[in-house]
């Protein structure tokens, strides 16, 4: 058995669960001790979260201090907001610098199509690779691994060239293009491939017997029967991808030059980095835009997740 | 899970079985639904719509891989799909082929790039080179005809392509020219207003001022003549002269025909020129070539390349040992922490914990960079300190780590909680009956324990900050720099060192970085592939 390589939301969803099975009951009856001996053996371990909550956090107090700063410098922005304002939020919506909005519904746009398409080629890829055995299988999966290790971005000439001939050909998807990048980004289709494995791994395999006894095909067998019961994973999975589009930059940077193109995260760095002392506000109020859907994804997810995998799917 | 493979197509056959007999088979078990032959149809319907459409345009700009590409593709598609065989590449094919075009060719195509001077001034072939040193060797003489200039695009207004509205001051006469050449204008095409070309069907006629902001895109366009050449002289003239370079292809030297000075070829640097009597370039221009190993020589032979090398090396390594290590120390001790039902609110401090996660990288890098700032940033304010974090080698260090911990340690938290939760308490408590202290019980059993299960964690772990350019690129940009290196700072790793090098203010040496990325390639493959063999967590691939 192999471990999916990044395995978080299993162990999170495991957590998660029993954290709600065991806390109900300790909740009610609290048997625990007290005085010197809760500080010792408790009390002690509050400190210690609190100290690592304050350190989790406080950078993200200091963005929403920010963002309704109304002078929106870094001099005047302390960890509690002194005055507040959505002046930073309606001058950044305004298109004061920079067409925001239309970055947004980039950003939401390229995300949901990438991250669905590279999900979609990941579990066909997963289903070949968990399923069937044919030659080349064992090499196929450790070269996927060994290719994803050279980061698209050191290429990037190389697919500078590629796309400004492409461009030459079919101007919508050349440079300076969403399409063209989406596409550039599209190089992870095979992202998630050992992820999915994992879990296709632990759908029992007499699911697929009995639906092909039935008279199924392989293709009725993959979107009819195993792909619905690990759609939580698929749903984790593309929230990965979706997290690693919205935080390609780099690429994203060269690539997307004229305004009406750009993403959120290159739009946004060029608002902090053409002054980064008196430009903190708008790019805090952008950002408090940006990071909001992520989280609540997250949180929504979290949730999602802990559904059991194939439970009650196979008895005995 | 190593029950046997459940249907027969699951090799794929070493020789193409005939086709007909093994559809008949597979019809008589399966059912095609219409709706499902309709789609197969439209789609390779649609692919082959795309080929015929794209094939021309690519033949037309000599373009053979993207041609053969185009084809490989189209040809695979077809094959995978339009038969009941090879069932395990029809789920393969769709990633394979995004991951070959835009992974694995950018790859080969790098490496093809480090064996060239590819870079700023060395884009485009000989000739182009040598049309554009006789072009620029235009002299205005006395008689030389001169033009009201407009200069025009079909395409932007900013990248071109330009074209030159002439009107001969003396005769009137309009005509219009590229670098290809220069063709007479019919009165009726286009407006000519107080001497000067003022309108034109289907062109931009660009303002003085965009001309300006064109800058040598403009200046530099030579409009080859019979006895000469055209060329801008400011925004709205244009004057016609004779060029006094010429290329004489017997020799293959540049000739300079008023003084009879010549110019031969030799190699300066990796790169060839022209050069003059004295052995250094004549011109700037040289032209893409192939150079053999010397990118390669050059990191290890040139003092400062090699030095800030391997001192960029050092520090990747550190930086992606100690961001990992650090992350996975302070996760899996707040993990242990909690790790205790006695803890109210430990739902809450948990979901807190992990906002860090949540955060968009872009958003928390470019923030955490503002808490640097000496003079304003909240770590001195909070701190009460002076300390200039990023302006110091070794507090810019620090800084980096700090951060990478920040947004790291969620992640390894979450990890740790769950991996500690599948450890049996039975165990620590059959520890801890036996005599053992509790951090004895937890170093002899939890740990080893908890190592097996989030190693592969660390390791993909490693190999993401190996190449983290996002964390050094947004906090530091790579700085402080020493003064005697100034393109590899004291926190550039080598990924943004590469990045420098290819796109940094000292001209673009494309054909370097390139040699710098194969090198960072197969580095981070023997990392992962000792890493991977130390733990034999991938030997069995299942």
């Amino acid at each position: 058995m192999t471990t999916p390589i990044p395995a978080p939301p299993t162990t999170a969803a495991t957590s998660a669960a029993r954290d709600s099975a065991g806390a109900a009951p300790s909740r009610t009856a609290r048997p625990g001790p007290h005085g010197a001996r809760w500080w010792r053996e408790v009390g002690w371990r509050h400190v210690v979260a609190l100290v690592a909550v304050a350190f989790a956090v406080f950078p993200v107090l200091f963005i929403l201090s920010a963002a309704f700063n109304p002078l929106g410098t870094v001099a005047s922005t302390g960890l509690v907001p002194r005055q507040f304002t959505l002046s930073n939020f309606t001058r950044l919506l305004s298109g004061e610098r920079g067409p925001f909005v239309r970055w947004y519904a980039n950003t939401v746009v390229l995300c949901l199509v990438v991250s669905s398409a590279q999900v979609f080629a990941s579990a066909l890829a997963a289903y070949a690779f968990s399923r069937f055995r044919f030659r080349g299988r064992r090499g196929g999966l450790l070269s996927l691994l060994l290719i994803q290790m050279f980061p698209q971005f050191l290429a990037v000439i190389a697919i500078f060239s590629m796309f400004s001939g492409v461009g030459e050909v079919v101007p919508a998807a050349g440079l300076n293009t969403l399409v063209g990048y989406g596409l550039v980004l599209m190089g992870g289709a095979l992202l998630h491939v050992w992820l999915i494995k994992g879990f296709f791994d632990t759908v029992p395999r007499e699911l697929d017997e009995a639906a092909t006894i039935d008279g199924a095909s392989h293709a009725q067998v993959f979107f009819r029967i195993v792909l619905p019961l690990i759609a939580p994973v698929l749903a984790t999975t593309a929230l990965l991808s979706f997290v690693g589009v919205i935080n390609e930059f780099l690429i994203a940077g060269i690539f997307l030059t004229d305004d009406e193109s750009k993403t959120l995260a290159v739009g946004l760095y060029g608002i902090i980095d053409s002054d980064r002392s008196n430009n903190l506000g708008l790019f805090a109020a952008g950002a408090v835009l940006f990071s909001v859907p992520v989280v609540l994804l997250f949180q929504f997810l979290q949730r999602f997740i802990t559904g059991g995998l194939t439970a009650g799917s196979v008895k005995g | 899970m190593t029950s046997t493979p459940t249907r027969p197509p699951a090799a794929v056959p070493a020789s193409p079985s005939p086709a007909a007999p093994r559809r008949g088979a597979d019809a008589g078990r399966r059912s095609v639904t219409a709706s499902a032959a309709l789609l197969r149809v439209l789609l390779l319907g649609t692919l082959a719509a795309v080929t015929v459409w794209l094939a021309p345009a690519l033949v037309a700009r000599e373009s053979w891989v993207g041609l053969t590409a185009l084809v490989v593709g189209a040809v695979s598609l077809v094959a995978v799909y339009s038969t009941s065989r090879f069932v395990p590449a029809k789920y393969l094919l769709p990633g394979t082929l995004f991951l070959l075009a835009l992974v694995v060719y950018p790859i080969v195509s790098t490496l093809q790039l480090s064996f060239t001077n590819f870079g700023d001034g060395k884009r485009g072939t000989k000739e182009e080179a040598i049309s554009s040193i006789v072009g620029s060797s235009v002299e205005q003489l006395p008689d030389s005809p001169t033009y009201a200039l407009t200069v025009a695009t079909r395409g932007s207004v900013t990248e071109g392509p330009f074209s030159f509205f002439l009107v001969d001051t003396r005769t009137g006469e309009v005509s219009v020219g590229d670098a290809d050449g220069v063709q007479e204008v019919e009165a009726g095409e286009v407006t000519v207003t107080d001497g000067r070309v003022s309108a034109a069907d289907g062109w931009t006629l660009l303002t003085p001022r965009q001309v300006n902001d064109a800058g040598a895109a403009v200046q530099e366009l030579t409009l080859p003549t019979e006895d000469g050449a055209i060329r801008a002289q400011g925004v709205a003239r244009a004057f016609e002269g004779r060029t006094v370079l010429r290329h004489d292809e017997a020799t293959d030297t540049i000739v300079n025909t008023r003084t009879g000075e010549r110019f031969g070829i030799g190699v300066v640097g990796d790169s060839e020129f022209f050069v003059g009597p004295d052995g250094r370039p004549a011109f700037s221009q040289s032209w893409l070539q192939g150079v053999g190993l010397s990118n390669y020589e050059r990191i290890v032979t040139d003092d400062t390349v090699s030095g800030a090398f391997l001192r960029v090396f050092a520090w990747t390594l550190a930086f992606a040992v100690l961001a990992v290590g650090l992350s996975f120390a302070v996760g899996l001790a707040l993990a242990v922490v909690l790790d205790d039902r006695r803890i109210r609110g430990q739902r809450l401090y948990r979901s807190l914990l992990l906002l860090p996660y949540a955060i968009p990288s872009v958003i928390a890098l470019l923030v955490w960079s503002n808490f640097y700032n000496r003079d304003f940033g909240l770590i001195n304010e909070l701190l009460g300190l002076r300390l200039d974090w990023l302006g110091d080698p070794w507090l810019a260090k620090a800084a980096v780590l700090l951060t990478s911990v920040w947004m790291g340690f969620p992640y390894m938290f979450v990890v740790c909680t769950g991996a500690l939760q599948s450890i049996p308490g039975e165990l620590r408590e059959a520890a801890v009956m036996d005599g053992a202290r509790a951090w004895t019980a937890f170093r002899r059993i939890v740990l080893p324990l908890l190592l097996v299960a989030v190693t592969p964690l660390l390791i993909a772990s490693f190999a993401f900050n190996f190449n983290n350019f996002n964390a050094i690129e947004l906090l530091t940009e790579g700085g402080p720099f020493p003064p005697d290196s100034p393109s590899a700072g004291s926190t550039d790793i080598l990924i943004s060192y590469t990045y420098r090098l290819a796109f940094g203010g000292s001209g673009a040496q494309f054909g370097f970085a390139a040699a710098v990325s194969a090198l960072l390639f197969l580095v981070t493959a023997v990392l992962a592939a000792v890493q991977f063999r130390a733990t034999r967590s991938l030997e069995d691939v299942n």
